[in-house]
C-alpha cells in the first residue's frame, strides 16, 4: 500500500480541511466556514445530513466518522457541536484539537464562551477563525498570537485613518 | 482583554438577533425577517444617503438573515462599498459579508478586486490581511488572475510583516489551488522553501502548508525542503516542552508544525543523504519513544498531540516502507492502542494497521492481533470503529487466515449495521475467491452469503461466481449439487444461480425450477427462459415440456416486452431449427477471459479510486489466474473433464451432432450484459445472436431481424506493413491444434490483448470471425492485422481492415472469407500490429486455425461400402498410420465429440471391433474432392492409440495423421 504516493499523484488540490460547522443540540446552525466551492444548495444538503448523522450518535461513540468520501471529525462542547471534514488522508486528532484550540481562543475572547455569545457576535466568531485558519489550513497556532491580532483590530475599531495609523508615525 | 465592545454597539442587530430567538415558530421568524429585508430594502433604495454605521449594521443583518439559511439577494453593492471605508470596522463587515456571499457578477469582482488592490498597497498590515483574508476565503479565478503574481512578492519581501506573510502563503495555496496555471513560482521558489527555517513559527507553520502542496506538484523543484524539514523536526522533537514557549501545547512542542513537517516529508522517498536520513530516523524513533514515557498531563489534549505526532510519524514509516525495524515498531505500539480505554485510539489504530498489514515487513506482525481485532468486531459499540475492524481483518487476511476470518466475516454479517453490508459482502466475496484453497469451500461460502445477506448481495457478485464456475470444470459439478439441493429447500434466495447452474436429471431438474418460476423476479425469469431453451438443446426429451410452458399465455403475452420476447423467439427456435443449428445457436459459452474481478472493481468504485491498493490489485489479478483458470489452464481442459468433478453424472449426456458442446456445461446465460461484457464473444441481446449466425443457414432464423447483408468479397487489406512481420510464435502450431477440433475459442490470449475466433464452414467455402478484445484502459493505435498465405498455400483469404483504434477495454471485429483452393499443409498467418502510447510497435504473429479437415463434408455409407472404398484406397503412399500415447482422456464420450469437431460422419457400426471408431468424409477443394477414410483404434489399458488414414490423396493423409495424433 502506498497511500502517500497515491497523494502525491492524484489528490493535489487536497484541502486540509473542507468545511467546519458549529451546530446546537437542537440542530440549529450557528457557524459555517467552506473552504472548497460549493453551491448553496449543495452547503444546505450537506449540512442537513451531517447535522442529523452527528446528532444521531451516542456519547461515547468515537469522535470520527466516515461520511461520502470524507471524515468528519467532531466534538460537543456543552451545546454545541463543532464538526470538521477533512479528507481521507488528514490527521484526526490534531484536527480535533484544531477545534479545541478555537473552542479555547473564543472561550478566552468572550470570558467563559457560551452558546449565546457566538449567537450574537457571530461576526466575531468568524474574525477569529480566519486568524487561526485561513483557507482550511492553521495559519497561526499561538493562542497569544491570534488573540493580539483581534484585540489590536478591536482597538482600532473606531479610529479614522485620515492622516497615518500609529504604527507608521 | 478589555470587556469587550462585544457587537460593536450595533444595538439594532442585537435587538433584531433576540427578536428572532423569540419568534415562537417557523413562520413568526419568517414574518419578521421580511418585515427586516423590507426595512433593509427601503433604506438602502432611500434617497437620504446612509452613514457607514447604518451601512454596516444592515449589511450586518443581512449576513445573520443569510447565515440562518435564507436567500439573500441585495445588499453585495453596499457591502462593496463598505471595503472602501476608512473605518476598520465597517470595512471589516465589508470583507466577512464579500467572504460568506460572493457570487460571481463580474462587475461587482471588478469592483472588490479594485478595493482588494488598495488595500494590499496600504502597507497597513492589518488591512492587507483582512485582504488576503478575503482573497483566500473567496479563492475565485478572477481574484487569481488579479493577484497571483502580486502576492508572492509579498510574502517572500524582506520588510513584509511576520502575520502578512501568515496570511499570504495561505492565500497562494487557496489560488494555487484554484488555479495552478495562475501561479507560477519560479524564481520564488528557493524564497519560499527557505521559510522553513523562519524564526517565527507562525510563519513555518502557514508557509508549510504552501510548501506541501507546491512539493506534490513539482517535487524535483522543491526537494530542498527536505533536509530542511527535517532539520526543523529534529529541533522540535528534541527540544524540551517549554522551549517553544506559546508554541507548545499543552506540554507537547509545536504539534500541528510537526505533524505538517511528517506530512511535507510523506511526498518524498527516503533521504539519500546518509546524515539527513540518520537524523530522521532519529526523530521518528525519539517520537516512538516518547509514546512510551508516562504522560506529562492528564488531559486529553496531551495525549490527542502526542499521538497525533505519533500516527503522523507512523504513516511516514509506512510511507517508506523500508525500515523493518520502525515497522514492526509501529506495529506493537498500534496494538498497544487496540485494547485503549479511548474509542479514539482503538479506531485510529485499525485504520493505520490496515495500511501497515500490506508491508512484507509488518504483515506478520499485524497478523498477531487477529483475536484482538476479531473481538472488537464483536463487542465495539460504535459502528465505525467496527467497521475499521472489519477493514482490518480484511487486509490482515492471507491464506493462512482466510477461513477464520471469512467465517468471523459471515458471522458477523447477521447482526451487521445496514449501512456496511453491502461493502462487507462485497469483502466476504472478494476474500472467498481469493484464498479459495478448495472449490467446495468457496462455493459454501457464496451459498452462505447470499443466505445471510441476499438483498446485499449485488450483481457484480453473482456474475463473479458463475464466472469462477464456468471456468472451473472441477467445481462445477459441486456447486451444482449444492445449488440443487439449496434449491429444494429454500428457493426464493437464489433466483440468481438458477439460469446459470443447472445439472440434474434433467426433467426433474426442469420441474424443479419451473415449479419456482413464478417467485422469481423479472429479470430471473428471463435468465430461467433462457436457460430452457438451453435444456431443450442439451436435453432433447425435455423439448415437448419446455415448448408447453413457453407456449402458454403468460409467456408468450406476458406484458413484460422482454419475457415475451424471449418466449417467443425461443418458441420458434425450438420448433424450427434442426438440432445441429440449435447446438449451434446454444452453443457453450467459451471460458471468460481472466480480467479484473468485477467485484473488486466495485468495491474500488464504492471507496473512491486509490482505495484499493495497487499490490491488492496485482495479487487479485494473480489470483483470479489461478482461480479462473485463465492462464493456467491446460490446453484441453474445457474438452477432457475430470471424471472425478462429475458428481451428477451429467456428463454422459453428451449432445450428438454439436461440435465440441460440453455436455457438463454450466448453461451460461448470453443476456447478461450490464456489467458483465464478456470479452471474447460479444453477449448482446438475442437478436445479434442471429446476426452471427451464418446466412447459408437459415433464411427463417431472421425472426423479423435483418441480418448482415451477404458480403462481397472485400479488397485486400490495403494498409502497407510499416515493419515486416514478426515471425509466428513459437507456441503459434500448439494454438493451432487447439482449433483442430472445434472452431469457436480463443486463440491467443496475453497481457494486452485477447483473440477470439468463431468460425464456420460449408463446401470449400468458410467464414471466420476474429474478435480482438483490447484487455488494457488504454487505447491501441495503428492496429492492424493482415493475414498471409506462406510458400505455395492454396488458400484464398479475404479480409476488411479493421478500424485503426481500439479503446481501452474495447474489442472489435473482423470476418475473413476463406476458399480453399486446394489441399494444404501450412495454415495462413494472421499478423498484428498495434502499438499503445504510440511507443513500439507491437508485432504479433499466430497461425490462424484453418485446416484441412475444417472442409469436410461427413459421408454417411454402411459397413460394406466402407470396407469396399478402404479396399480401393490400398496403395501404400495412400495410407498414413501412426501408434501414439494418449495424451488425454479416453473416455468414449470424449472422443466421440472430437471425431465429430472434426467433420467427418462418425460411423457405428462398421468396425467389427466396437471400441474402434471409422469415419468418413470427403474434403471439399475448389479444384476437387478428395476422399477419406478414418479408423481410430484405442487400446485404454496401454493408454495407447492407433490411428489410420486413408486418403485419395497422399498428401492428406499424411497431413491429417498429423493433425490428429496431437488430439487425442
Amino acid at each position: 500500500w502506498r497511500r502517500n504516493h497515491r497523494n502525491t499523484s492524484c489528490v493535489i488540490m487536497s484541502n486540509n480541511m473542507q468545511f467546519m460547522l458549529l451546530f446546537s443540540r437542537q440542530g440549529k446552525l450557528r457557524l459555517q466556514k467552506w473552504y472548497v466551492p460549493l453551491s448553496d444548495k449543495e452547503k444546505k444538503k450537506i449540512t442537513r445530513e451531517l447535522v442529523q448523522t452527528v446528532l444521531a450518535r451516542k456519547p461515547k461513540m468515537c469522535s470520527f466518522l466516515e461520511w461520502r468520501d470524507l471524515k468528519i471529525v467532531y466534538k460537543r462542547y456543552a451545546s454545541l457541536y463543532f464538526c470538521c471534514a477533512i479528507e481521507d488522508q488528514d490527521n484526526e486528532l490534531i484536527t480535533l484539537e484544531i477545534i479545541h484550540r478555537y473552542v479555547e481562543l473564543l472561550d478566552k475572547y468572550f470570558g467563559s464562551v457560551c452558546e449565546l455569545d457566538i449567537i450574537f457576535n457571530f461576526e466575531k466568531a468568524y474574525f477569529i477563525l480566519d486568524e487561526f485558519l485561513l483557507g482550511g489550513e492553521a495559519q497561526e497556532t499561538s493562542k497569544k498570537n491570534v488573540l493580539k491580532a483581534i484585540e489590536q483590530a478591536d482597538l482600532l475599531q473606531e479610529v479614522r485613518y485620515v492622516i497615518k495609523p500609529p504604527w507608521e508615525q | 482583554m478589555p470587556a469587550v465592545s462585544k457587537g460593536d454597539g450595533m444595538r439594532g442587530l442585537a435587538v433584531f438577533i433576540s427578536d428572532i430567538r423569540n419568534c415562537k415558530s417557523k413562520e413568526a421568524e419568517i414574518k419578521r425577517i421580511n418585515k427586516e429585508l423590507a426595512n433593509i430594502r427601503s433604506k438602502f433604495k432611500g434617497d437620504k444617503a446612509l452613514d457607514g454605521y447604518s451601512k454596516k449594521k444592515y449589511v450586518c443583518k443581512l449576513l445573520f438573515i443569510f447565515l440562518l439559511g435564507h436567500d439573500i439577494d441585495f445588499g453585495h453593492m453596499e457591502a462593496v462599498n463598505l471595503l472602501s471605508s476608512n473605518k476598520y470596522t465597517e470595512k471589516q463587515i465589508g470583507y466577512l459579508f464579500i467572504s460568506v456571499l460572493v457570487n460571481s457578477n463580474s462587475e461587482l469582482i471588478r469592483l472588490i478586486n479594485n478595493a482588494i488592490k488598495n488595500d494590499l498597497s496600504s502597507r497597513n498590515p492589518t488591512f492587507m490581511c483582512l485582504a488576503l483574508h478575503c482573497i483566500a476565503n473567496v479563492g475565485s479565478r478572477e481574484m487569481a488572475e488579479a493577484f497571483a503574481s502580486e502576492i508572492p512578492r509579498i510574502l517572500v519581501a524582506g520588510d513584509t510583516m511576520d502575520s502578512v506573510k501568515q496570511s499570504a502563503a495561505l492565500c497562494l495555496l487557496r489560488l494555487y489551488k484554484t488555479s495552478p496555471d495562475l501561479v507560477l513560482m519560479g524564481e520564488w521558489t528557493s524564497r519560499v522553501v527557505h521559510l522553513l527555517n523562519d524564526q517565527h513559527m507562525g510563519v513555518v507553520t502557514a508557509a508549510i502548508s504552501l510548501i506541501t502542496c507546491l512539493s506534490q506538484k513539482n517535487p524535483d523543484e522543491f526537494k530542498t525542503c527536505v533536509s530542511l524539514a527535517v532539520s526543523r523536526l529534529s529541533r522540535i522533537v528534541s527540544s524540551a516542552s517549554t522551549d517553544l514557549q506559546d508554541y507548545t501545547y499543552y506540554f507537547v512542542p509545536a504539534p500541528w508544525l510537526s505533524c505538517k513537517l511528517l506530512r511535507l516529508l510523506q511526498c518524498y522517498p527516503p533521504p539519500e543523504d546518509g546524515a539527513v536520513k540518520g537524523r530522521l530516523v532519529e526523530c521518528l524513533e525519539t517520537i516512538l519513544n516518547k509514546a512510551q514515557e508516562p504522560p506529562k498531563s492528564k488531559k486529553v489534549q496531551h495525549s490527542n498531540a502526542k499521538n497525533a505526532i505519533l500516527f503522523e510519524a507512523i504513516s511516514l514509516i509506512i510511507h517508506y516502507d523500508s525500515e523493518p525495524n520502525l515497522l514492526v515498531r509501529a506495529c506493537n505500539q498500534l496494538g498497544q492502542f487496540l485494547q485503549h480505554r479511548e474509542t479514539n485510539l482503538r479506531y485510529l489504530a485499525l485504520e493505520s494497521m490496515c495500511t501497515l498489514a500490506s508491508s512484507e515487513f509488518s504483515h506478520e506482525a499485524v497478523k498477531t492481533h487477529i483475536e484482538t481485532v476479531i473481538n472488537a468486531l464483536k463487542t465495539e459499540r460504535d459502528v465505525s470503529v467496527r467497521q475499521r475492524a472489519a477493514d482490518l481483518l480484511y487486509a490482515m487476511c492471507d491464506r493462512s487466515n482466510a477461513k477464520q476470518i471469512v467465517a468471523e466475516m459471515l458471522s458477523y454479517l447477521e447482526t451487521a449495521d445496514y449501512s456496511i453490508r453491502e461493502e462487507m459482502v462485497l469483502k466476504v466475496a472478494i476474500l472467498a475467491e481469493k484464498y479459495a484453497v478448495d472449490y467446495s469451500w468457496y462455493v459454501d461460502t457464496i451459498l452462505n452469503l447470499i443466505r445471510i445477506a441476499g438483498d446485499y448481495v449485488s450483481e457484480e457478485v453473482w456474475y463473479r461466481v458463475i464466472q469462477i464456475v464456468i471456468n472451473r470444470d472441477d467445481v462445477q459439478g459441486y456447486a451444482a449439487k449444492t445449488v440443487f439441493e439449496v434449491l429444494l429447500h429454500e428457493p426464493s434466495k437464489f433466483g440468481r444461480w438458477f439460469g446459470s447452474v443447472l445439472l440434474g436429471r434433467p426433467l426433474v431438474q426442469f420441474n424443479l425450477l419451473h415449479s419456482k418460476f413464478h417467485l422469481c423476479s423479472v429479470p430471473t425469469r428471463a435468465l430461467l427462459l433462457s436457460a430452457y431453451i438451453k435444456f431443450i438443446n442439451l436435453f432433447p426429451e425435455t423439448k415437448a415440456t419446455i415448448q408447453e410452458v413457453l407456449r402458454c399465455d403468460s409467456q408468450i403475452r406476458n406484458s413484460d416486452v422482454e419475457l415475451q420476447q424471449r418466449a417467443v423467439e425461443y418458441l420458434k427456435l425450438s420448433s424450427i431449427a434442426s438440432t445441429d443449428v440449435l447446438a449451434t445457436v446454444l452453443e457453450e459459452m467459451p471460458p471468460f477471459p481472466e480480467r479484473e474481478s468485477s467485484i473488486l472493481a466495485k468495491l474500488k468504485k464504492k471507496k473512491g479510486p486509490g482505495a484499493v491498493s495497487v499490490t491488492e490489485l496485482d495479487d487479485s489479478k494473480r489470483e483470479a489466474g489461478e482461480l479462473n483458470g485463465g492462464a493456467d489452464r491446460g490446453p484441453d481442459t474445457a474438452s477432457t473433464p475430470s471424471p472425478s468433478a462429475d458428481l451428477l453424472g451429467i456428463r454422459s449426456a453428451a449432445p450428438v451432432g454439436a461440435a465440441q458442446t460440453n455436455a457438463g456445461s454450466l448453461l451460461v446465460d448470453v443476456f447478461s450484459d450490464s456489467g458483465c461484457s464478456h470479452f471474447p464473444f460479444p453477449l448482446l441481446p438475442i437478436h445479434s445472436l442471429f446476426v452471427l449466425l451464418p446466412i447459408c443457414f437459415h433464411p427463417c432464423f431472421v425472426l423479423g431481424l435483418s441480418l448482415h447483408p451477404c458480403p462481397v468479397l472485400w479488397p485486400p487489406s490495403s494498409a502497407p506493413p510499416s515493419e515486416d512481420p514478426a515471425p509466428p510464435l513459437s507456441e503459434a502450431d500448439e494454438l493451432l491444434n487447439k482449433f483442430v477440433c472445434k472452431n469457436n475459442g480463443v486463440l491467443f490470449e496475453n497481457q494486452l490483448l485477447q483473440i477470439g475466433i468463431k468460425s464456420e464452414y460449408r463446401q470449400n467455402l468458410g467464414r471466420m470471425y476474429l474478435f480482438y478484445g483490447n484487455k488494457t484502459s488504454v487505447q491501441f493505435a495503428s492496429f492492424s492485422t493482415t493475414v498471409s498465405c506462406p510458400g505455395e498455400l492454396q488458400l484464398n483469404v479475404q479480409s476488411k481492415p479493421v478500424e485503426p483504434l481500439v479503446e481501452g477495454g474495447a474489442q472489435i471485429q473482423q470476418v475473413l472469407n476463406i476458399e480453399c483452393i486446394t489441399d494444404f499443409c501450412d495454415a495462413p498467418l494472421l499478423n498484428i500490429k498495434f502499438s499503445r502510447y504510440g511507443g513500439a510497435l507491437q508485432n504479433l504473429t499466430l497461425k490462424l486455425p484453418v485446416t484441412i479437415n475444417k472442409f469436410f463434408q461427413p459421408t454417411e455409407m454402411s459397413s460394406s461400402d466402407f470396407f469396399q472404398r478402404w479396399k480401393q484406397l490400398s496403395q501404400p503412399q495412400q495410407e498414413a498410420q501412426k501408434i501414439f500415447k494418449a495424451n488425454h482422456s479416453m473416455d468414449t464420450e470424449v472422443l466421440k465429440a472430437k471425431l465429430l469437431g472434426l467433420g467427418t460422419a462418425l460411423l457405428d457400426n462398421v468396425d467389427p471391433n466396437p471400441e474402434n471408431y471409422v469415419c468418413a468424409g470427403v474434403i471439399q477443394t475448389k479444384g476437387q474432392q478428395i476422399g477419406c477414410l478414418l479408423r481410430l483404434e484405442p487400446n485404454a489399458q496401454a493408454q495407447m492409440y492407433r490411428l489410420t488414414l486413408r486418403c485419395s490423396k497422399d498428401t492428406v493423409s499424411k497431413r491429417l495423421c498429423e493433425l490428429l495424433a496431437q488430439q487425442f
